[in-house]
């Protein structure tokens, strides 16, 4: 576990930078977390983000499958949103768990 | 005390040879799952393994009910290799396994080669393979790349931290 401090606001993250307590999450963590890793997010990247966290409130196991098919954006355009991670670094960013599923 | 000095994997290369679910599809998984993680996959289709990226058979794969220790009926005992023999057995068995791995999120070979392509995954076809079972490009799906020799295989194979993977 590590501290971080995102929009002013300091977060208890994991050792790969997931946050530990989903209530931290706001847009302008969001937006911290992804200039971190290079990344400015657009509308399209909150609309991503909103899927996530509706599905993982759901109980939902997300795959970049299930996010191809949401109608947001497709999966060559969900790996252009979030390069070099389109499940993880989305993931990260919308506040959930790390991806558990191997697709 | 030692050092450890760990090099990240960059770069993978994945061979299949086979045509069972099982072969092709632990290939498949692993070029998603690298590209995924941001590290480049490469994968190579050979011999009975070219049946994943011909038009005609990638859909159609069949896992093997007979000569296959691991196969178990659903109450866990042995599969009987001579009712893996019965006809139609080993077409259930397959259809049964693929409609599990949908529920877990695995498609289908030709959509899960979209979205390895996707994510910047490359598929090639062996030449000399290729040459056996008299295939063409026209043969093959749209997402094969280039049909090479194992030579250029290995002149793709090159940088730091590239592993080959033969499944």
């Amino acid at each position: 576990m590590a501290e971080k401090t995102f929009a002013g606001k300091t977060v208890e993250v994991t050792d790969e930078g997931y946050l530990v307590n989903k209530s931290d999450w706001s847009k302008e963590l969001a937006a911290e977390m992804a200039k971190e890793d290079g990344i400015e997010l657009t509308d399209k990247h909150y609309e991503v983000l909103d899927y996530l966290r509706e599905q993982e409130a759901a109980g939902v196991t997300l795959t970049i499958r299930k996010v191809g098919k949401s109608g947001i954006v497709d999966i060559k355009g969900l790996y252009q949103l979030f390069p070099g991670g389109p499940l993880k670094l989305s993931s990260k960013y919308a506040g959930i768990s790390k991806p558990a599923s191997c697709v | 005390m030692t050092e450890v000095k760990e090099t990240p994997l960059k770069k993978v290369m994945i061979i299949v040879a086979k045509a069972n679910i099982e072969d092709v599809y632990a290939g498949l998984i692993m070029a998603n799952g690298a590209v995924m993680e941001g590290i480049e996959a490469k994968l190579f289709f050979t011999f009975f393994g070219l049946d994943a990226i011909t038009k005609k058979q990638m859909n159609k794969l069949h896992t093997a009910t007979v000569g296959n220790p691991g196969m178990r009926m659903p109450n866990g005992w042995a599969f009987p290799t001579l009712l893996g023999a019965i006809p139609g057995v080993e077409a259930g068995v397959s259809s049964m396994m693929k409609k599990q791995m949908d529920e877990l999120d695995v498609p289908p070979v030709d959509e899960f080669l979209d979205m390895i392509t996707a994510g910047g995954g490359e598929i090639y076809a062996c030449k000399m393979a290729a040459d056996m079972f008299k295939l063409t490009k026209d043969d093959l799906c749209e997402h094969v790349k280039a049909i090479i020799t194992v030579g250029d295989l290995y002149a793709m194979s090159g940088g730091e931290g590239t592993q080959i993977i033969f499944t």
